[in-house]
Order: structure tokens, then sequence, then C-alpha cells
């Protein structure tokens, strides 16, 4: 018994000092698991007030945390949970959440406002939000599939001005009436 | 080579022991199934979601997943069931059908009976179970014996507790709604640590709200044996002065020590007698009967301590123990600290069956307390391990500014999202 416990403890020494010595800081994984407790597992959302992260670009959600960490961006929960990420950390969870595949959901929507949506979205938004929304230049987020009452909350907040909105966007956004505002997020909500 | 087992293990700490366990897992070194079967037991917030993320990381190793109900019911919301605000409860129960079919999670429906943690074997109601590693979710037991005259079983039926989501949340509300206009309602709460710390001044905020519109001269009256509103104090006091003046009554440093059923009372330190039409006693809590059975309970004899990044039990290696039966440092008794905690537990069995480097605890905490039918509030922070211990990440934690209907919005995706991860 003696000779076996030593042996043991000799054998697997190794393994254990090392797992002490390496115990690794938070993976990207470690961190972005946290978050799928209200934006879905590998960030593909089921409520419809959260957004998906999944397939977004890594800097879309670097951009959008750094303004909720600034609070440039108003947040709920998001201002003082950004807080607790560091840079890198940040930059590890864009990436994570970048890799996975964009999240299709399933909503109500209306045909009709999804047809007109359509036929403005090129013209008027096309040049930032690509491919039908599914991409974004640079740190514009991806649209498609997007929750319907996500969208809406946060249109409403820049057209309140409580979030600010890019130049590029104000531009098309101004002559724009609320009515073909709403047909594209109902034409991006339905793009899959 | 006068180094013992034990010594080696208090030399290494707690992580020596996760390493150790990951040769069982290939090289045969201790413990007789000699397989990679991880068994969890309890399908609430911490149980599913351990046993998803690990077939999630690793197919190859089996999961177990034993629980005695075919459904599970989410505390988290059950207020606003308790205050009319549900019709049923519905939305806020789940089934495990989906965790089988989409992760190959293996569902027994039994109930536990004994852990034996020397041979790793689970014996439940339907036969023995062996592991290689074990992970408990067993969510609360009660402390009745710090309340005279509580019998386990006969007093919810009486004076519910409705701090296990299901019947007895139905209980109180079928309570309430039968009570005359005029009655009062006393709501006891425990010392802290428990369940959900604003748990029961949201409680509160929903039996007043239902109070005011369907019973006139109705109150509640708040027992609360801490000194002090233990969570988002600033939060429910402005809400009660807003919606509830005069229709909660708090009084804190109120600890009930006696209960009558008979006489409908409740005895505070033995002397004071307060009665009520309804009166919803929660009593005093501890780690849930499993964790007792398995011996991780502490020398508090309440909680379990465990590894703050593992979560493997500091008591027996190779058992894991998550949720509001375990010690997180920091982290409150709450569904979302469950689930992050299911996750870095998952994650760091995985890895050490697969003689991979163990990673460092990163969690989140999102709780959501609703003050009127429109109306919540919230409390976040960020969670790290820092010297051993898991800490608030500073800056991270706090609570939502004012009353706010947008929050409200958010909370009920909050409840959609949480409720869906742990279901498919």
């Amino acid at each position: 018994m003696t000779m076996k416990w030593s042996g043991w403890a000799l054998a697997a020494g190794v393994l254990a000092v090392s797992a002490m010595a390496q115990a690794a800081p938070p993976t990207a994984a470690m961190l972005s698991n946290a978050c799928a407790g209200c934006h879905g597992t590998h960030g593909g959302s089921a409520g419809p007030s959260m957004p998906s992260l999944a397939g977004q670009s890594d800097k879309a959600i670097v951009d959008a945390m750094k303004k909720f960490k600034s609070g440039a961006r108003p947040a709920t929960v998001m201002g003082r949970l950004a807080k607790g990420y560091s840079d890198a950390e940040i930059a590890a969870m864009g990436e994570f959440f970048s890799k996975q595949k964009l999240h299709a959901t399933n909503q109500t929507l209306d045909k009709a406002k999804i047809a007109k949506g359509a036929s403005l979205q090129e013209a008027n938004c096309g040049r930032c939000h690509l491919e039908d929304g599914k991409e974004g230049k640079d740190d514009t987020p991806a649209m498609a599939s997007q929750w319907l009452p996500y969208m809406q909350i946060q249109m409403a907040d820049y057209l309140s001005g409580k979030r600010k909105m890019p130049e590029q966007m104000q531009e098309k956004v101004k002559p724009m009436s609320k009515a073909d505002l709403e047909a594209l997020l109902h034409f991006y909500a339905s793009v899959k | 080579m006068t180094l013992d087992r034990r010594n080696f293990i208090k030399l290494l700490g707690g992580a020596s022991s996760l390493a150790l366990a990951a040769c069982a897992g290939t090289g045969g070194l201790s413990g007789p199934t000699g397989g990679r079967r991880v068994v969890v037991v309890g399908g609430g917030y911490g149980g599913t979601i351990a046993a998803k993320y690990i077939r999630m990381m690793d197919s190859s190793i089996e999961v177990v997943l034993i629980e005695r109900n075919d459904h599970f019911v989410s505390c988290p919301f059950s207020n606003l069931y308790i205050g009319g605000l549900m019709k049923d409860l519905t939305p806020l129960t789940i089934k495990y059908d989906k965790l089988a079919a989409n992760h190959g999670v293996k569902v027994l429906q039994a109930e536990v009976t004994g852990v034996d943690a020397a041979t790793k074997v689970v014996k439940t109601s339907t036969g023995d179970v062996t592991y290689d590693r074990l992970v408990l979710s067993p969510g609360i037991e009660f402390r009745t014996e710090e309340i005279k005259g509580y019998d386990l079983a006969a007093t919810p039926e009486i004076m519910p507790h409705a701090w296990k989501a299901g019947p007895q949340t139905i209980l109180l509300r079928k309570q309430l709604e039968a009570m005359k206009a005029g009655g009062n309602v006393v709501i006891s709460i425990p010392l802290a640590p428990f369940r959900c710390p604003p748990g029961p001044y949201e409680r509160a905020s929903m039996i007043a709200m239902y109070l005011k519109q369907h019973k006139p001269g109705s109150k509640v009256i708040i027992l609360d044996a801490n000194p002090d509103i233990v969570s988002k104090k600033g939060l429910f006091l402005k809400g009660w002065k807003k919606h509830y003046d005069g229709l909660i009554d708090y009084r804190a440093a109120k600890k009930v020590t006696e209960i009558d059923t008979r006489g409908m009372a409740v005895l505070i330190e033995g002397i004071e007698e307060v009665k009520g039409a309804v009166i919803n006693v929660i009593p005093p809590q501890k780690a849930g009967h499993i964790a007792h059975v398995a011996g991780v309970v502490g020398t508090d004899k309440k909680w379990c301590p465990v590894n703050p990044m593992t979560f493997e039990s500091t008591l027996h290696k190779n058992i894991h123990v998550v949720g509001d039966s375990c010690v997180a440092g920091a982290m409150p008794k709450s569904g979302y600290s469950a689930n992050s905690e299911a996750k870095a537990c998952a994650t760091n069995i995985v890895n050490a069956m697969n003689g991979k480097e163990l990673i460092d605890f990163s969690g989140i905490n999102t709780c959501y307390s609703f003050l009127s039918a429109k109306e919540a509030v919230e409390v976040t922070g960020v969670y790290k391990v820092d010297k051993g211990a898991i800490i608030a990440v500073p800056g991270s934690v706090g609570v939502s500014p004012d009353l706010s209907e947008t929050e409200a919005i958010y909370a009920e995706s909050w409840l959609k999202n949480i409720l869906t991860e742990m279901s498919t």
C-alpha cells in the first residue's frame, strides 16, 4: 500500500504541479460562456430584447464593449459588466463570438414591411451593412436575423439622441420616415 | 518517499486532486470505473448547464443527469406568478428531452439515496450509477431545526415557503386569493446567506401589488432576521414608497424562532407574536440534502467549500458542487451564478479528464427583481479568482439607477434566454 501511494504520488506529481503552475488565465471561451445566460449559448439569443452576438465581427463587439465601458453607449447592465473586463479580455470575447455561426431567428414579421425594407436597404444602408446585413463594414454590426425588438429599442435610442448615431448613418436616416426605418428593421430581421 | 496521499493533496491544494483524477481517467490509478463518465445530480440552473457544456466540449465523455422530477420550475420569476402576473407556471417550466436529443445527455429520473465517494458510486432509487466525476447541483434544504414547531413535511402545507418553485408557489398564490380582504400577509426572511438575496423583497412587492388591487385593507408585514434589507435596498424602498406606501410594513432584525400553525402566528425570538392570515415562512437554509449525504458539507454544517477554479469539493476529490449549495466567495446564491459556476466546472472537468491545463474562473451574475407589473431593477457583477478566492471585479458590481420599464423588458428576455440555454 505504501509503495502504491508513493508511486501514485510520484507519477501524478508532475502533472499536478504543472496543472498548478499553468492554471491558465480565463480563455476566450471561459469569458464568453458567462455571457450566454443572457445572450444564448454561443451568443445565439432566444430573448427578443437581447441581441445575438454570434457571427458579429470582433470589431463590432469590441467597439460596443468599449462604448459600454466608457459610457458612450447607453446601457442597463452592460455599462457595469463591460467594466469587469480588460481590453485584452474584450478582444478575446470579440474573437470568440465572431467565430460563431450567425444565429437564425424565427420571428413574426410583416411581409409588406420586409418587401419595402428590401427595396430601401441597398441604396440607403448597403455601404456599411454589407450582404443584406449579414456582415458589417469595420465595426458595423451584422443585422441579419437580429431580433426586431432589440433593433427597435436601438433605433429609438438613436432617434432620441440617447445613443450617438454614426455620421454616415445620420445622413441616411434623417430624411427617412419612421415607417421606412421600421420597414428596414423588418427586412434585416428576416434575413437568414 | 514519506509523503502520503493526504499530505500530498494538502500540499498542492485543490488543483492537485483534479490533476490526479486526470490520471484516473486515462491511467486507471484510482477508482474502479476506469471510464469517462460524469454524473450530474440536480436538473436546475447549475446541473443542466454542467451536463450540457461537458457534452458540448467533449462528446466522448458520457454524461448522466439524475433528477427526481421530469421537469424543473424556475424560482426566478416565480414571484410574478405569486403576484398574479402569470396565469400558470408554464413560462417557468423546462423539460429535459432536448438536452438528451441535442447533446446526448442521458437523463435518469430517479431519487439519489446515497453517494459513496470512495468507490465513486451514486445510489439511486433505480439502482447504482458509477462515476469518474460527480457534479452536485442540489439547490437548498431548510434548517428547520432552527424554528421551533416547524415540520418539514406538514408546515409548508399551512405556511408555504415557496422557496422551491412548483406546488409551493401555487399554494402561496391560492392562499392569497382565498384570503379575506383586510387580512395581513406575513413574510419571514432568514439570516443571509440564503438563495436569491433580493427574492424576499421582490416577493413582498409582488404580493403588495396584488393586495392593492384585490384586497383592500390588507398589508404585507416583513419580518427580516437581518439587520437591514439584504439586497437592492434603495431601489426596493423607492419602489415601495412609489407603489405600495403604507402597504408594506418592514421590520428589521426580527428573527422568527417559533411558529404556531394552528394559531396562524409566528414568534420572534420566542417572545413577540405576529399573526397573519397568510404566512410565508422562508426558513434558514443550507446545502441541498444530497450534499449532506455525499459528505461535502463544511464544518459550518451548512454549505459546501469548493476549489474556486474547478468547484471540486475540498472534502472529497472527484465530487464537484455548483449553485446555491457551494461557497462561491463573493458570488451571490442566484440562478445566473449557478449558470456561470457550472460552465467553469464543466470546462475544468473536461480539461482534467483530458490531461489539459486548468483554466481560471470567470463568471457573471445578473439578477432582476420586479417592483411592479412593468418595472424591474437589477444587480450585476463580473467575478474572477484572486488569491484563491472568487472576488467581484472592481467597478462591475452595481444596481440599476432607478425603477425601469426597460429593465423589465430585458428581464423577460433574461428568463427566455437562460431557460432556453438550460433546456436546448
